[in-house]
């Protein structure tokens, strides 16, 4: 049920306007209203919706369409422009204090997931900073939130400053920031119970404990799930206490995340970073230019390419596609395919970044057996080096050899051999067709490779 | 009598029956008084400002709903009810439209399906109820809730702390279950959920519960591996109790936006959910997604959560839920009618 991306609701009336060299009113028009409802969709707040779409479309009038792109594409660039510019550089850097401790609040509505994002921002903090943080548990009210807490600085061998929950919380601040002082740390981080923005005994409470010492940071905590309302959320808090930033957590879901647009365009505090998992390590710097394509349902390419670019050997590339063209790949080259393939992290999250994933009928549900790439490793490596360059000599007794060596099955080496030669196939196809200039093709047995 | 009427009346009882049903409806109201200020005041803004109903009008109305995270499609169909109503009727200005707009929004949200909001638990033996959801919805929470409400019925029930994976999370579920007084079976952090089910199942058996609430890990519904490991955890209760779990509830944060519909289904796919807990109600969100689910995937609301407190959950009944969006309204409309 994931919703179209914008690019393919604007396909019909694209249409339309085909070949046009120039793109008219009437058509901006047209296509804004597409763009009005994929963002909406993508949850971006309706106010700023319209806000937006104005902007882009005085932009977008009369302009002449670039060469290289149909006035589609040329569109959806402004568009996705727009967006990045909107959502800000990437700031991904924490003001310290010049004296410290360097005090950051954590804020946020209930479950968003201020606990764990302390958590992580202080292994970040540790880890990349060289910084000596103290957790402080300041949520007396949710049942065990200190023991969460706890349980986290546990994990991270971090300390947590915490005095149960018969304190009040100004109180567990005000004697963490003196703790802090005597035992040298030189952060501190305040996980605040989560509470609704329009609690105004709570949101006093905020105001007290920043009285205490002006923070140096307050970190807004926002469920990148949240819909419409996340602007009355980010609102209310950025005027009560004042935010300084904002963290966006649960950004690995398949949510689009168009609250990200909407409190940063009611706040215009930036996005400091996303939670991508549960696992401590899982906060990233936010990249604005991703999550424009995001919300407008275009992938994560650029995530895919850096992830590829940091990975992948230019030199081994060229090499690679020579070997296509001659028809000399070999299973050693497929084996450096795989390691390669292996270093880029989990495949089925590879998969989910690739545009359009989230619509190929099984993908998003498709689950790439790691292990299955083992075996196929596994077989390679009990071929002799003979075997690997001239897959052809392999016969029925070299089969059962093959396949006792690698511990798997006759029929584990045939399909693999028979993989092998569709892939050679395919590749063949493939440069003949970059030759020719033509753009569909067929990828035959890629998808059963690794199931 | 207008539909108002009928409805205060059906909502308020006759008269003694009623004293219950009116604190009910007041923590209703009361939740509801942010979302409702917010909705009605607009519908009301509305309908000061456009005495006609004509294009601006609707056009308006769409963007009120819209930013109810009602979501484009179940929009689309509204407006069309209403145009269709509006030219039937031949109503012309706009005094008279509130009480077809939310009858419009019942009879979508109902959508010819039976409407049961009561949970469907055994008279006899053991009956089983299983909470799902993303991360943070507010499952433990809901849990410590309905513990107390069935317990006020005269249920016993038992816990179990399926949440083997967030830290802190069964001590969360044990000091509510100290605070209601219900037992709860838990293994140390980290064991396997489906064998932490399997215990309590087996004890909640031994000690004579009529209800078991197991809790599970929150999960986003992307996550393959997490959503088999749920749909293991419901083959476990099922092999131990046939017809099991009873009920499988979805939490879901009334805060969230079109993912919601995503989660209801994939979560449906895994677990065959029977209804929503709507959480978080009392905040300034709207939760309008749930008219999506329930006309897309057929899953009815069956209780909200308006608060922290332990009776801060409330049975889901969908004309008060558009009553309390429109309480402002009503009264308005039924003082007029009293003036004529």
């Amino acid at each position: 049920m994931a919703f179209e991306g914008l690019a393919e609701r604007l396909q019909g009336t694209l249409q339309k306007i085909k070949g046009k060299g120039k793109i008219s009113e009437a058509d901006v028009k047209e296509m804004m209203k597409d763009v009005r409802r994929a963002l909406i969709e993508a949850d971006v707040n309706l106010k700023v919706v319209k806000e937006f779409v104005k902007n882009v479309s005085e932009r977008a009038v009369g302009q002449e369409v670039m060469k290289s792109l149909t006035p589609g594409q040329h569109v959806i660039k402004i568009v996705k422009d727009e967006l990045t510019e909107l959502m800000g550089g990437e700031q991904s850097q924490i003001s310290f204090s010049t004296r410290p401790p360097t005090v950051i609040m954590m804020v946020g509505l209930q479950g968003a997931g201020k606990t764990t994002t302390t958590g992580k921002l202080a292994s970040v903090l540790r880890k990349k900073y060289n910084k000596k943080p103290l957790l402080v548990a300041a949520d007396i009210y949710r049942p065990a939130a200190v023991k969460q807490l706890e349980t986290l600085g546990k994990q991270l061998s971090l300390p947590v400053f915490a005095l149960g929950t018969d304190i009040s919380p100004v109180e567990i601040v005000k004697q963490a920031l003196e703790h802090a002082k005597e035992e040298h740390h030189d952060v501190v981080i305040v996980d605040t119970a989560g509470r609704l923005h329009i609690d105004e005994t709570l949101m006093q409470e905020l105001k007290d404990i920043r009285g205490i010492k002006e923070p140096d940071e307050i970190f807004l905590v926002v469920d990148a799930m949240t819909g419409q309302d996340a602007v009355n959320v980010a609102n209310n808090f950025n005027e009560t206490i004042g935010i300084t930033g904002v963290v966006l957590t649960k950004l690995d879901g398949d949510t689009r995340g168009g609250a990200a647009l909407s409190i940063r365009s009611v706040t215009q505090k930036p996005i400091k970073f996303v939670g991508m998992g549960e696992k401590m390590d899982a906060l990233e710097a936010f990249h604005p230019e991703r999550m424009a394509s995001r919300i407008l349902g275009m992938g994560d390419m650029m995530s895919l390419i850096e992830k590829a670019q940091a990975n992948v050997d230019e030199e081994k590339a060229k090499e690679l596609e020579e070997k296509f063209r001659t028809q000399s790949f070999t299973f050693d080259d497929f084996l450096d395919q795989i390691s390669q393939v292996k270093q880029m992290g989990p495949l089925d999250e590879i998969l989910k970044m690739l545009p359009g994933a989230g619509k190929i009928k099984g993908l998003e549900n498709a689950k790439v057996d790691e292990k299955q790439m083992d075996r196929v490793e596994a077989i390679i490596y009990s071929m002799t080096t003979q075997e690997k360059t001239t897959p052809d000599i392999i016969n029925g007794p070299r089969k059962k050899r093959i396949a006792k060596g690698s511990g798997t099955s006759i029929q584990d080496v045939n399909r693999l051999l028979k993989q092998f030669d569709d892939m050679k196939k395919m590749m063949k196809q493939m440069t003949n067709m970059q030759q020719k200039g033509k753009k569909k093709m067929k990828m035959p047995g890629l998808d059963s490779l690794f199931k | 009598m207008s539909f108002f009427k009928k409805l205060k009346e059906k909502m308020l009882g006759t008269t003694e029956e009623v004293q219950e049903t009116v604190t009910i409806t007041n923590k209703f109201k009361e939740g509801l008084a942010k979302t409702r200020n917010q909705f009605t005041s607009k519908v009301n803004d509305l309908v000061a400002k456009y005495r006609k109903v004509d294009e601006d009008f609707f056009e308006e109305l769409e963007e009120i709903l819209l930013q109810a995270d009602v979501g484009f499609e179940t929009v689309d169909e509204l407006m069309e009810a209403l145009r269709f109503e509006v030219q039937r009727k031949n109503i012309k200005d706009t005094a008279g439209i509130q009480s077809v707009i939310s009858e419009k929004l019942v009879e979508i949200y109902e959508a010819g399906d039976e409407n049961i909001t009561e949970l469907q638990l055994e008279n006899e033996g053991l009956s089983v109820v299983l909470f799902v959801g993303v991360n943070g919805v507010g499952k433990t929470t809901t849990i410590g809730k309905l513990a107390h409400r069935l317990k006020g019925e005269g249920k016993k029930v038992m816990l179990a702390a399926g949440d083997t994976f967030r830290a802190g999370a069964i001590d969360q579920l044990q000091v509510w279950g100290d605070r209601v007084g219900v037992e709860v079976i838990k293994q140390a952090e980290g064991s396997d959920p489906a064998a932490v089910m399997y215990d309590a199942i087996r004890a909640a058996k031994t000690r004579n519960a009529d209800v078991l609430i197991c809790d599970t890990a929150g999960r986003l519904q992307n996550k393959v591996n997490l959503m088999n490991e749920l749909e293991k955890i419901h083959r476990v209760i099922s092999r131990e109790i046939p017809n099991a779990p009873h009920e499988v509830l979805l939490a879901l944060d009334a805060t969230t936006g079109q993912n919601a519909l995503v989660q209801a289904q994939t979560f449906k796919e895994a677990t065959n959910v029977t209804g929503i807990v709507l959480t978080k109600l009392d905040g300034t969100a709207k939760g309008g997604i749930v008219l999506a689910i329930r006309t897309k995937l057929h899953i009815p609301v069956k209780f909200v959560g308006l608060g922290e407190q332990m009776d801060d959950l409330q049975p889901f009944d969908a004309e008060k839920y558009v009553y309390g969006l429109f309480a402002e309204g009503l009264e308005h409309e039924s003082e007029n009618e009293e003036d004529k």
